[in-house]
């Protein structure tokens, strides 16, 4: 072989050779989880994204979680106990916690959290915790929580970024900026940020459940395209990836370097009509709740579900899933009926086509069910023109009440009325369509202070009787949780929640 | 010789004052209301009050493009809304990256483009020129993010010699931070090659029929000095302008690749803020790429009196 040959044979070699070592091998083990997006102010106060809230599943630890049947179970706080008159809520403290900066977490702490989601200007949690009126340490391991009216929501937002203690001296000293550096009492604590590459945290030593913590690092990194997501994980460079596309679900079950685990969310992808928000609800659709009758029943969300999704999503018509205690079985979802449909529309005395604006955030998989929605309809009488739209503009459209039709996830709350009351309520925020009924209003009213489930399920039956026939939201499915991960991450589960629990995860050498 | 130095420098001042305003209208016609995003899902409406109150949204216009000048002749170039970083912070930050990535890149087209134009141009019709052709109408009609996915599969999916994504610094370690940019810098690369070859194949051939090239050939000078020395020094002249222009678009940030890649640099930074309706970023990093990009274009004036004695009178 001519000496030049070898040379270059051998270079290529070596480089070949250094490049496949670059994976490195630690001491340490460093657990890589790869997220949609990438996520905004670490500031439990501040917060309002999804993948903000799965990096605070490993460094802000809250009073309650929940768990797979989405019961509450303690983490910070040891129990609760709330008064007859459902006025105040009595929370004692799991004792000897550290926040990461070695403060100690109390009766104080918790009460300081709590009035910072509550006072500080620009604050996210405010409204969720709205009904609080008061916070008084009862001894260094108890807080009372004095509510201005019964709101059984409350434990629910608990189980949230409104559960989550920050510590004060870290929140003092910070200030607003409290998201660049924050410091909580969760199993891990925050190592650095460097914005859209990557968020570190390490195993906190002084854990209050240390036993649980197995990992020593852990580095979350934001890659928006889940074909690289992927194709990260199949290469090595991540160990866990969420919102996996649902047509990847076929190839990772295939390869056997990786691992399936799914779920489904709290939330649902519905259609917002346009009932009374300016000049556009002015069409047979939004003045009519037969048509809107007939227009759910032109769609087949199992068939949708299928065309689009490989069937892996959870065709529903409610807000929240059938596995939340307050599903109301006595209203199932209506199977597909062109025939009554095109009677429906003809009792309400109204022409075909009736032509509707189809405002659809851009996005692969949201305009496939859009055009699948559209084709279904049409046989109906029903014109969908689908107008594609960029998401931050397509928000302020909605607001304007600029679309006929709407197609908008909602990322679901564990409580119920996080996911209709905004939506249903006549001064709801995220009343886009501007549906209004004083009597489903009070109704709404009543199951935010009825706490025993029963009767507070009672409730929800008769808002399902009115929202479900005559209201402005179509629920067309609750969405999978869609997570692949190397089969060296043992010990990972599905919350409905989505959020990436890190305390019992294993990574096998 | 430089003597339009100073003059082309005054000529930034009022070139970059409109580029401000420009970058300042241009974002307010973005649909899409910032508070609107900012506020969450929730979407409360103290909430959204606030953030207008906090970012001075509710302002009057020109009452807010003052405010954001004043600062940026300060040196502040504001925070971002999402984050709260300052945008100065975040500029330091990406500047690196996208820096050695648009330097990479160039360095690739550079080896890659001009031997393959003059290879081209001399041996004109030959098989060295058909091949040095398919390459360049390759590079040219490939897109940058297919190229991208298709490497990632070959190289971090199937043999497993680089890393599918992101970045590592090379002060962290030198290895990694090239393996981890040496694919993007490739996609990157490529389609100016591609460009470069194309360019510097015609000015080639223009330069090699001229006069003094025969001249210089009938003085019986060796081959290679003659394409080197004579005709490469006359068709550099737009080889350099087109030089400085893509080198110019590169540090504006390569969108796409970043995105595929994963590489925080500029172009992912952009998209990220535009998508976020995060203004003080846009307006900051556009204001920085466009300086950079002005500056660029002076550099490769003062290159062609370096290249060209004629310029220098």
């Amino acid at each position: 072989m001519p000496l030049k040959s070898r040379l270059l044979k051998t270079s290529l070699l070596a480089l070949a050779l250094t490049c496949a070592g670059i994976a490195p091998a630690s001491a340490q083990s460093t657990l890589r989880i790869g997220l949609a997006e990438d996520p905004d102010l670490l500031d439990p106060t501040m917060a309002r994204t999804y993948v903000g809230r799965i990096v605070f599943a490993s460094i802000c630890d809250k009073l309650f979680d929940i768990d797979e049947k989405l019961n509450f179970v303690p983490q910070l706080a040891l129990s609760h106990q709330t008064s007859a008159d459902g006025k105040t809520v009595t929370i004692k403290l799991r004792p000897n916690v550290k926040f990461h900066d070695g403060e100690p977490f109390d009766a104080e702490a918790a009460k300081f959290s709590l009035e910072r989601h509550l006072t500080l200007p620009g604050s996210f949690r405010r409204a969720e915790i709205s009904p609080i009126d008061k916070v008084e340490v009862v001894d260094p391991l108890t807080v009372r929580i004095l509510l201005k009216a019964p709101f059984s929501p409350l434990m629910a937002q608990l189980t949230d970024r409104a559960g989550m203690m920050v510590s004060p001296k870290a929140a003092r000293a910070l200030g607003d900026k409290f998201g660049t550096a924050p410091v909580c009492a969760g199993p891990y604590k925050f190592v650095e940020r460097v914005a859209q590459d990557r968020i570190v945290v390490e195993r906190f030593p002084d854990y209050w459940d240390k036993s649980r913590v197995n990992i020593d690092r852990i580095v979350y990194r934001p890659i928006q395209d889940s074909t690289v997501r992927l194709a990260n994980l199949k290469s090595g460079q991540l160990d866990l990836l969420e919102r996996l596309l649902a047509t990847d679900i076929g190839e990772v079950k295939k390869d056997s370097r990786l691992r399936l685990a799914t779920g489904f969310e709290l939330g649902y992808q519905g259609v917002t009509m346009n009932v009374a928000n300016g000049e556009k609800a002015n069409n047979p659709l939004g003045k009519s709740a037969k048509v809107r009758q007939a227009f759910e029943l032109s769609i087949d969300r199992e068939a949708l579900d299928s065309v689009v999704f490989n069937g892996v999503q959870n065709p529903d018509n409610q807000w929240v899933t059938a596995t939340n205690p307050y599903y109301q079985s006595k209203f199932p979802m209506p199977k597909r009926d062109v025939a009554k449909a095109r009677a429906l529309i003809k009792e309400a005395g109204v022409a075909t086509p009736i032509v509707l604006d189809f405002m659809v955030p851009n996005n692969p998989e949201t305009k496939a069910v859009a055009e699948v929605m559209q084709s279904m309809a049409a046989e109906a009488g029903f014109e969908l023109k689908l107008r594609v739209t960029e998401f931050a503009t397509s928000l302020d459209e909605a607001e304007k009440g600029n679309f006929q039709l709407y197609l908008l996830a909602w990322s679901g709350r564990t409580d119920p009325d996080g996911n209709i009351f905004s939506f249903a309520s006549c001064k709801g925020p995220l009343n886009y369509g501007r549906y209004c009924d004083p009597a489903l209003d009070a109704l709404l009213e009543k199951a935010r202070t009825v706490t025993a489930q029963a009767e507070r399920k009672a409730i929800y039956e008769q808002v399902a009787a009115k929202w479900l026939t005559e209201g402005s939201v179509l629920y067309l499915y609750h969405r999978a949780l869609l997570f692949a991960h190397s089969p060296r991450l043992e010990g990972f589960k599905v919350l409905p929640d989505g959020l990436i629990r890190v305390t019992d995860l294993r990574l096998k050498p | 010789m430089l003597h339009f130095l100073p003059r082309r420098l005054l000529q930034l001042l009022p070139t970059l004052f409109l580029v401000s305003v420009l970058i300042f209208s241009l974002q307010q016609l973005l649909p899409g209301d910032p508070a609107l995003v900012m506020a969450g899902e929730e979407k409360d409406p103290e909430v959204i009050e606030q953030i207008r109150r906090q970012y001075h949204l509710d302002e009057p216009l020109p009452m807010q493009y003052g405010r954001w000048i004043a600062g940026v002749l300060q040196g502040d170039l504001g925070e971002s809304m999402r984050i709260k970083q300052p945008v100065a912070q975040l500029v330091v930050e990406k500047l690196p990256v996208t820096l050695q990535l648009a330097t990479m890149a160039m360095l690739i087209a550079l080896l890659i483009g001009i031997p393959a134009g003059i290879l081209s141009a001399v041996k004109k019709g030959s098989a060295w020129d058909v091949g040095a052709n398919v390459f360049a109408l390759w590079g040219l009609s490939t897109p940058n993010f297919w190229l991208g996915i298709m490497l990632i599969f070959l190289f971090s999916v199937k043999l497993g010699w680089l890393p599918a994504s992101g970045y590592v610094s090379p002060r962290e370690d030198l290895m990694q931070s090239l393996a981890t940019t040496i694919m993007p810098a490739f996609v990157l690369g490529n389609a100016i090659a591609a460009v470069l070859m194309r360019h510097t194949r015609s000015a080639m051939l223009q330069a090699m029929n001229a006069d003094y090239v025969r001249t210089a050939r009938a003085k019986g000078l060796y081959e290679p000095a003659v394409v080197l020395r004579h005709a490469l020094r006359n068709a550099l002249t737009p080889v350099i302008t087109l030089g400085a222009l893509e080198f110019g678009t590169l540090l504006s940030g390569a969108v796409l690749t970043e995105q595929v890649f994963s590489i925080p640099g500029f172009g992912k930074l952009i998209v990220d803020a535009v998508f976020n309706r995060d203004y003080a970023v846009v307006q900051g990093v556009v204001l920085v790429t466009a300086t950079v990009y002005i500056l660029l274009n002076l550099l490769a004036d003062v290159l062609y009196v370096m290249v060209n004695p004629r310029l220098r009178t």
